[in-house]
């Protein structure tokens, strides 16, 4: 008998003990949770009614490997539309089932063995096990609080060797509610075309920006050549369960993700493209929840500074990245501790990486109401374990 | 995402929860508290926040109410049109809300009462006499299902995972 039947890769994952405790979080009775990363809508209305007419009418067969045309030419003129660049709805733009599948091809299909991809952390969780999983190794490159938790080029240039493959990038970031300027995003562009890398840039959170309008990173110069563009509809749209993404980019890396997606995917459940269609033409419900968003956003940043968790303030997002230093204790302890004392959930720091330490994520996707009793009852904590 | 003008965002928070403090709004807006008073009371004082009332679903509270709308053919008036008589019966507090409409009748009218008997004797006594008052065509309500905006009786929603990264 083998020590064990599973592949050396999956085993290098590390099944970490905080799972446990989420397993707790999960089932506690009376706990408020800021441990949420999707949002507190439901999908709006005429996006669901949609979807029942579709059904009604009997949509209820596969789609073309690509995704439906209509959906594929509504998000072409989207994105022509907020940030002026031009995707062919034919051979550019694929369909996928959420972008975490989309992130799964874009890896697969770019990186051989050994191929190095870099990584900002703190940083979503599943970028660096799927690097993995794409036989590829991943580089992590710290951000501080100090510098927003930007991505700097010359920090990208630092790590770069000849096996470096591509970067990827996420912003409006999960965990830390970041946003890039321009201007910054320009020099990452320069640094990529002179070491001939590709981007992965995850923009799902794009719409949830409060100041000024996003970026899309294929927008800068001779970067759409190089970007593999990542969106869906679970965070804007609210509509996280439909698991509906796209990626856009160049035919050729477009048409090697197409590969692996119909034979692993075939396509992306019909029902959910029918409702994307229909939330394409949702804008104002889009903004009535940002607008909802950013007023909880204040108050979340204004109560977390004045019961004294330092916070820089998050531009984009759902979420809050405040410091914890004051308390002495590891983010680990800390969530461990405010959930078993005072029954509410936020997310270790520690789980988005190592720069993630000292750090918790707390979501403002929730009622005002729970944001108070929240931010009461982290207080309390507060109070008793202050130590600094 | 685009810029609100305080007025206007102070406006969708009330009109979402009237009882809210100014200091969360100040909040919320990333203004100072004494910059909301002022917004708000300019806006008191200009007639545009008339009043702040609650959202009451009567059936729940065991309130028996009846309530009916009454469709209102009128004759205009040579110099006041429709507003004399729509005045006229805006007055009586049994009426709760007086709309001029398009269509094949003129004024829609919201009467409310204790009893069937006593919306349609009113209807019958003080609006139908009316000298401009052509005809009347009285619905009476049987179920509301969304009142201002709130539905009455909340859909169900999906419970959401405490954690998700």
């Amino acid at each position: 008998m083998r020590t064990s039947s599973i592949a050396d890769r999956v085993r290098q994952i590390r099944g970490s003990g905080i799972r446990e405790f989420f397993d707790i979080a999960q089932r506690m009775e009376g706990a408020i949770s800021l441990g949420v990363g999707e949002p507190d809508f439901v999908t709006p209305w005429s996006i669901r009614e949609a979807c029942i007419f579709s059904l009604e009418k009997g949509y209820t067969s596969y789609t073309s490997n690509w995704g439906l045309p209509e959906l594929r030419e509504a998000i072409s003129d989207k994105i022509y539309k907020e940030s002026g660049v031009y995707y062919e709805p034919e051979g550019e733009i694929l369909i996928t089932t959420g972008v975490s599948e989309a992130f799964d091809l874009a890896l697969r299909a770019i990186v051989n063995p050994d191929d190095e991809v870099i990584i900002h952390e703190p940083t979503y969780v599943s970028y660096k096990p799927c690097t993995l999983f794409a036989g590829g190794t991943s580089v992590s490159i710290d951000t501080e609080v100090g510098d927003e938790f930007k991505l700097r080029a010359e920090k990208i240039e630092e790590k770069i060797t000849e096996k470096t493959k591509a970067v990827v990038l996420n912003y409006p970031n999960n965990p830390t509610g970041a946003t890039m300027r321009k201007k910054d995003l320009e020099e990452i562009a320069d640094v990529v075309n002179e070491h001939d890398l590709i981007v992965i840039s995850d923009e799902v959170y794009g719409k949830l920006t409060y100041e000024g309008e996003p970026t899309c990173f294929s927008s800068l110069n001779g970067m759409k050549e190089r970007t593999i563009l990542l969106n869906g509809f679970s965070k804007a749209y609210a509509m996280t369960g439909w698991r509906l993404g796209y990626a856009t980019g160049n035919k050729e890396i477009i048409e090697a993700m197409m590969k692996i997606h119909q034979y692993i995917m075939l396509c992306a459940p019909i029902t959910a493209q029918m409702a994307a269609v229909e939330a394409l033409r949702c804008d104002d419900e889009v903004e009535r929840m940002v607008s909802e968003y950013n007023r909880r956003r204040r108050l979340m940043v204004e109560g977390l500074t004045e019961i004294g968790l330092s916070c820089f303030e998050p531009k984009g997002a759902f979420y809050t990245f405040p410091s914890i230093a004051n308390t002495g204790l590891t983010s680990e302890e800390f969530a461990k501790r405010l959930l078993f004392e005072e029954k509410v959930v936020v997310i270790p720091g520690s789980v988005f990486g190592d720069a993630g330490e000292g750090f918790i994520r707390c979501s403002y996707a929730v009622s005002q109401y729970e944001i108070e009793e929240a931010l009461d009852r982290m207080s309390r904590f507060l109070e008793k374990h202050c130590v600094v | 995402m685009k810029e609100e003008r305080g007025e206007e965002e102070i406006l969708k928070v009330l009109e979402e929860n009237a009882r809210i403090s100014d200091r969360e709004i100040a909040r919320m807006l990333g203004i100072e508290v004494n910059e909301v008073k002022e917004i708000i009371s300019k806006l008191e004082r200009a007639g545009v926040i008339r009043k702040y009332k609650a959202v009451v679903n009567h059936e729940k509270a065991g309130i028996e109410t009846v309530q009916a709308l009454i469709d209102v053919k009128v004759s205009p008036e040579r110099n006041t049109g429709y507003d004399s008589v729509a005045e006229r019966i805006s007055r009586f507090p049994e009426v709760k809300s007086v709309r001029l409409v398009s269509g094949e009748y003129d004024l829609s009218v919201l009467v409310s009462g204790k009893t069937m008997h006593e919306v349609a004797y009113f209807v019958a006594e003080k609006i139908a006499p009316l000298e401009q008052v052509r005809n009347t065509v009285t619905h009476f309500l049987l179920k509301t299902y969304k009142e201002n905006g709130e539905i009455y009786e909340e859909e169900e929603k999906g419970e959401r995972l405490a954690v998700t990264l």
